[in-house]
């Protein structure tokens, strides 16, 4: 049962591609008007989703080079057609399943999140997709599972940051069990309205929008609920930097820079920094950490 | 060879100094424009200091080139220096004042951010030698102005230090630009003539060939 979670934004919210410049015209026209009868008010400040250019082009996916355009000029070559997906550990529906066997009838919504890289940038994406936990109730999550792991393909033919290196791939990353269960939580499978392309984490990738953006893994080939807390990536990568949370936390700084304030993406040359939201802006996951030293399990 | 430093002495160093500047007019207006992508400043930043890394390197291979290979670019060193730090300011710049906007970030990034930390040195290490790159101060300073712009050396280790420690992962780049840089500092050393500290200063020459 989706729509668990109530969106600020409605479905008139999102853009269709095209009208992105005009609507940021009405929008500057009704800010002048006072916003009075704004048919959705936005929590602090109402999001604008950033340009299906911006979404596409801007990407990190290791897997197809570190460049920030490498995943959109390689990501191409990688057939998503007949993707399965491995789904194992302490579930009820053990198995290697087709993708649209998997997913199929589960509801799908828009959902207009906050994106912040640990990188300190941000961006606003329509994604299209369903709740992880409609997913985990299909598979039957067992007792005793406390963890969900995740897992990239690994396709190195078509994978030059593969074949280099940069990471210890498969990329792995993990989620606490009630993390995963959030109605916060969603599996994407469309931007705008459309699959999602190969460089944003074709066929499904996970979205955790409170959470920096290398918890949101893409391109899942196999999800297993376990017992103990999952590796993950870059915490095997550098254990000092990333942690297994990685919740977005402006007082809480990466070693080699300040989280407090991000760059919002599509601002252009002059674009003021903005201060980064605890949770990035999602309060309502806080009592998933409560008496928990954030500054410890960052 | 001949032929090449033939006709590379009808260049005139200036070019250096307008293209370079062209170049770098050119990318901001770009980044005004919109045509430096979804994360201009970061393209922009990037392009500054990537190409300043590159002539730096530049202009420590050129003693190596005109030793090993016999290509002389000595008559372009000073302008490949200059322009250099001119690159390096205008990264500075562009991280200063687009990228984290306020003095007190810069200060608190200079002081917390050993990849920021490294940067401002090697930037600190080439403020002298760039205020001491015309020719009056060559005259002036004499032999300590060689002295002086060996500074350059521990600079050029400090940027490709600034450069691997900000990358994420494992990353071939920066490790060979320091290679290359530890490679080029290394042919200096097989250069200094053995001469015993009470001989004749060696000739004019040789001297020359230490830069």
């Amino acid at each position: 049962m989706a729509r668990r979670w109530t969106n600020d934004l409605t479905h008139d919210d999102v853009t269709p591609e095209g009208l992105w410049l005009n609507r940021r015209h009405i929008l500057a026209g009704l800010g002048a008007a006072g916003l009075a009868g704004l048919p959705a008010a936005g929590r602090a400040q109402p999001l604008e989703p950033n340009s299906w250019d911006d979404i596409t082009s801007y990407n990190n996916f290791y897997e197809f080079g570190t460049g920030k355009d490498d995943p959109v000029r390689n990501a191409g070559a990688m057939d998503t057609s007949g993707w399965q997906v491995t789904v194992d550990g302490l579930v009820d529906n053990p198995g290697t399943y087709d993708l649209a066997e998997l997913i199929g009838g589960l509801e799908t919504e828009e959902r207009l999140y906050r994106f912040r890289c640990v990188e300190a940038w941000s961006m606003v994406v329509p994604w299209n997709g369903f709740e992880l936990a409609d997913l985990l109730d299909r598979v039957g999550v067992q007792e005793g599972a406390r963890y969900v792991a995740f897992e990239t393909a690994v396709i190195p033919e078509v994978m030059p940051g593969v074949r280099r290196g940069v990471l210890d791939f498969p990329y792995v990353e993990g989620l606490r069990l009630d993390e995963a269960m959030h109605p916060l939580t969603i599996m994407a499978t469309g931007i705008y309205g459309r699959d999602i392309p190969n460089q944003n984490g074709a066929p499904m990738r996970l979205v955790v929008p409170w959470k920096y953006g290398f918890k949101s893994i893409k391109s899942i080939v196999r999800i297993s609920l376990v017992e103990d807390q999952p590796p993950t990536s870059w915490n095997k990568a550098n254990a000092r930097e990333y942690g297994f949370y990685s919740n977005v936390n402006p007082n809480v700084d990466h070693p080699r820079w300040s989280q407090a304030t991000e760059r919002r993406i599509g601002g252009g040359l002059f674009a003021q920094r903005q201060e980064t939201l605890m949770f990035n802006g999602y309060p309502e996951v806080a009592g998933l950490y409560e008496g928990m030293d954030l500054t410890e399990f960052f | 060879m001949d032929r090449v430093n033939a006709a590379l002495r009808r260049v005139p160093p200036g070019l250096i100094y307008m293209g370079a500047t062209l170049w770098a007019g050119w990318m901001f207006w770009r980044g005004v424009a919109g045509r430096l992508g979804p994360e201009p400043v970061e393209v922009l930043e990037h392009a500054y200091g990537d190409l300043a890394l590159k002539l730096l390197v530049l202009g420590l291979a050129v003693t190596p080139l005109r030793r090993f290979v016999g290509l002389n670019l000595m008559t372009f060193r000073r302008a490949i220096g200059v322009t250099t730090f001119f690159l390096v300011l205008a990264h500075l710049a562009v991280w200063a004042v687009l990228d984290v906007q306020s003095l007190d970030r810069v200060w608190a990034d200079i002081v917390k951010r050993p990849y920021v930390t490294v940067g401002m040195a090697a930037f600190v290490l080439l403020l002298p030698l760039a205020l001491t790159s015309n020719s009056w101060s060559v005259r002036r300073l004499g032999p300590a102005w060689r002295q002086l712009h060996k500074l350059v050396y521990p600079a050029a280790i400090l940027a490709a230090l600034h450069f691997l420690w900000l990358v994420k992962g494992f990353q071939l780049e920066p490790i060979l630009w320091l290679v290359a840089i530890l490679a080029l500092l290394a042919t200096r050393l097989r250069m200094k003539p053995r001469v015993a500290a009470d001989s004749p200063a060696p000739a004019k020459d040789s001297i020359q060939s230490w830069g």
